[in-house]
């Protein structure tokens, strides 16, 4: 394939999405979130590419990209874990579960990601789990009254499972 | 169930008696709990294996939030009112053959009173629900959410038909301004009049935005309501639409709760197929219809003016009022921005009418309100209680007091703009007033207790800590004011701040409050503002006496070496960067304090654990 049709494969579904969404700015925001939930993060030339396609200004696109803090402008992990810091979590030691989990995985300061790529580790505001504080999200799945060790395990299983595949 | 189109207030009514009959046919019906609590611990599995057993007559379905999250999953079986707690999905099968079988009561799974040992079948029975007064949640945890019929069998719809059919906009208006309802997001401004001046203002176009980007930490009543009673909202949107005179509703969902949003995207896909949106709605004049948005993650997209921006497709910032929303809003046409809970509790007020409403709570904060009732108490959970009750009822006759008969110090209501009320003021009444007269807010309902193991002045950092990263950086005040307030938090828990940054951190806490230009910025120094007024002992211990009373600020902590577990290797004073740690080979070492800087890279090479943070 020639760089030529592999530019245009990668910018097919782009624009599918784009299709779908129509062109006006209050589409942007839906725009963005669909493409990141295929390419796991917003490539640098998807977004000038997007800004294009709508007739923006790439610095409105990479301007909305960037206040929310859903987008994220660098790859993620395969396993985006995210350990709830809302205040009911945090008095019931939310910090320690994160902590765990950084040194686990060997993250070290100012690092997210892993670098085989398996493994993200955020915090977030709040889950709206409170009732099972501390909790954490893994893809999607929520785990409660979670404890160092028991994140810990968690991580085990999930490269057991990977392990597997 | 299949839908039907309902055209008129006749087919309303006869499709509510039907689905009503059907539901009647049942012997049982089992409402297994999935709200969040209860889904993280294994709700889905409890249904399904409540409905791999088939039982003549019994019917098995999801619910929302039933509101006792600390005792789920729970499963409550119908007309009985029993109420089962922790339950397993190994105990489905006992339930099946006891409960639903031959009618018995399974002793092992009912709600036994902590501290009484007495031990509760009925739900109703339970302390913690005998004294909450459920409005904007009555059906959460009572019908299936993915089901229309369900909704409109207990009166759904019937507030909107009425709305539509017997009164002018003008008249429902005058309804919501009688019911004296108050936002429920935090403002508390009255609903009626924000519908009023939107009804007043002119335009050929008009909107009803849903707010629904619950954001603040530690509430989580709008995402029991969505996943519970997805209908409720959507009806008291359209009521409201109906009132002002708009044909278009957004719903701007926070992108952290998935499961608010496909239930929400489901109830608006069903109202559509029964032609309860969408073109003459009910047979009358009335056109409406709704598109559900997803936020993407900004705590300040809750503030009115910044959540327009973002449906617009910009950055989600605020801006100035006025202009207001109700004159110029959404796309710049007039538009009206009401809280979930607001809008759950417009078809009750609507239907029964505003003389009821004020029945509830206190003359100046009609109705009720729910709140999340978390952190270090022992009945964790969503309750809804008429406003008016007091702080000393929701903490310790619902929430069953501080957790482990531990002290109570303080209560965090209102999340990052609230404030932190003391034990001296645990008689204060839950309303808008009071608690603002306290320092505090309502807010959304988020109820955080803490113990008295908890340090008040790291509570206070970790809330500037969040205020200060969700700045969205349009106004000075806010964006360099958080950031000087959470740099003096943070020198006072390392032990570093002096009295001056006591007093600069007070000074600026005012000029933010009073300058900011949105409520992110004008709320967020109340947790510092109430925790300098109520702890300020806390603050003066961290400065002057180099002490953190609860003993969690680490700073203030010393490193220890256990001399029975220490076997004399050396090693850690071979990897204490600051030389710190002296002694023969041997022989347990000596930390000096002064020279340790915490950084706990001796507790890592310590091998037989023999060195803690005391």
């Amino acid at each position: 394939m020639t760089p030529v049709e592999l530019a245009q494969r990668k910018f097919e579904r782009v624009n599918e999405i784009i299709e779908e969404h129509g062109r006006e700015q209050s589409a942007l925001i839906p725009i963005l979130q669909e493409v990141q939930a295929e390419y796991r993060y917003l490539p640098e030339e998807i977004l000038t590419y997007i800004a294009t396609a709508m007739g923006l200004s790439a610095a409105t696109v990479f301007g909305v990209a960037t206040f929310y803090a859903q987008f994220s402008l660098e790859p993620k992990g395969k396993y985006v874990v995210r350990v709830c810091d809302g205040t009911a979590c945090h008095v019931r030691h939310s910090m320690l579960v994160y902590q765990a989990i950084r040194s686990k995985l060997e993250l070290k300061d100012g690092k997210f990601t892993t670098p085989d790529m398996m493994f993200t580790v955020e915090t977030v505001a709040c889950l709206g789990a409170c009732g099972v504080a501390p909790a954490m999200v893994v893809n999607g799945e929520v785990y409660g009254k979670m404890t160092p060790e028991a994140a810990c395990t968690i991580i085990d299983m999930l490269l057991y499972r990977d392990g597997d595949n | 169930m299949k839908t039907m189109t309902i055209g008129s207030r006749h087919e309303l009514k006869e499709y509510a008696a039907r689905v009503r009959a059907d539901m009647a046919s049942l012997n049982k019906r089992v409402l297994v709990c999935t709200g969040p609590g209860c889904l993280a611990n294994g709700a889905e599995k409890i249904l399904d294996a409540f409905r791999s057993h088939s039982v003549e007559a019994v019917g098995a379905t999801r619910t929302g939030c039933h509101g006792f999250c600390e005792v789920g999953p729970l499963v409550r079986i119908e007309p009985d009112d029993v109420v089962y707690v922790h339950v397993k999905p190994e105990d489905v099968a006992e339930i099946v053959e006891q409960t639903l079988r031959k009618g018995n009561i399974i002793g092992r799974l009912v709600y036994r009173d902590p501290d009484t040992g007495r031990a509760y079948q009925k739900e109703r029975d339970i302390p913690f629900y005998a004294s909450q007064t459920k409005v904007a949640l009555a059906n959460c945890g009572a019908i299936n959410p993915d089901d229309i019929g369900e909704y409109i069998a207990r009166d759904g719809y019937q507030a909107l038909a009425r709305a539509v059919l017997d009164l002018s906009p003008d008249e429902t208006i005058e309804e919501m301004l009688e019911s004296g309802l108050r936002g429920r997001g935090g403002g508390g401004f009255p609903t009626g009049r924000k519908w009023m001046f939107a009804r007043q203002a002119k335009g050929d176009q008009k909107y009803v935005v849903c707010n629904a980007d619950e954001g603040d930490p530690g509430a989580f009543m709008d995402r029991c309501i969505m996943e519970g009673d997805p209908h409720s909202v959507l009806e008291g949107l359209a009521i409201a639409a109906s009132a002002i005179g708009a044909d278009r509703g957004y719903i701007y969902v926070r992108a952290e709760y998935p499961l608010a949003v496909a239930r929400m995207r489901n109830a608006v896909k069903q109202a559509r197929e029964c032609g309860l949106l969408g073109a003459n709605i009910l047979g009358s004049e009335f056109s409406f219809d709704v598109i559900i948005k997803e936020g993407a993650g900004a705590f300040v997209c809750g503030e009115e003016t910044a959540l327009l921006a973002s449906i617009e497709g910009k950055r989600g910032m605020p801006r100035p009022r006025p202009p207001f929303p109700a004159n110029e809003g959404l796309f710049g046409k007039p538009t009206i921005i009401n809280n979930v809970e607001t809008l759950a509790t417009v078809p009750a007020i609507i239907r029964r009418g505003p003389a009821w409403f004020r029945g509830i709570g206190t003359e100046s904060s009609p109705g009720t309100k729910t709140f999340a009732v978390t952190g270090q108490v022992s009945n964790t959970g969503l309750i809804e209680i008429p406003m008016g009750a007091t702080l000393r009822d929701v903490v310790f006759k619902i929430g069953g007091g501080v957790l482990g008969g531990k002290k109570f110090k303080a209560a965090q209501i209102g999340g990052p703009s609230g404030g932190c009320l003391p034990e001296q003021l645990l008689d204060t009444p839950l309303d808008y007033d009071s608690l603002k007269k306290a320092g505090a807010m309502v807010g959304s309902g988020g109820l955080v207790i803490l113990d008295e193991k908890t340090c008040m002045v790291e509570v206070a950092r970790f809330f500037m800590h969040f205020t200060q990263r969700e700045s969205c950086g349009k106004c000075v005040p806010c964006r360099e004011g958080t950031k000087r307030m959470l740099d003096i938090m943070e020198k006072i828990v390392a032990g570093r701040a002096t009295l001056e940054d006591l007093d600069a951190l007070e000074q600026i806490a005012w000029v933010v409050k009073e300058s900011s230009l949105c409520a992110l910025g004008k709320t967020a120094p109340n947790p510092v503002l109430t925790t300098l007024k109520y702890f300020r002992d806390e603050y003066l211990a961290h400065i002057v006496d180099k002490k953190c009373p609860a003993g969690v600020c680490s700073a203030f902590k010393a490193y220890v070496i256990h001399s029975e577990l220490c076997k004399g290797c050396g090693k850690c004073r071979r990897v204490c960067p600051a030389g710190a740690i002296t002694g023969e080979p041997k022989h347990p070492p000596v930390i000096d304090t002064s020279k340790c800087v915490k950084c706990g890279a001796c507790v890592e090479a310590c091998a037989f654990g023999a060195i803690s943070l005391g």
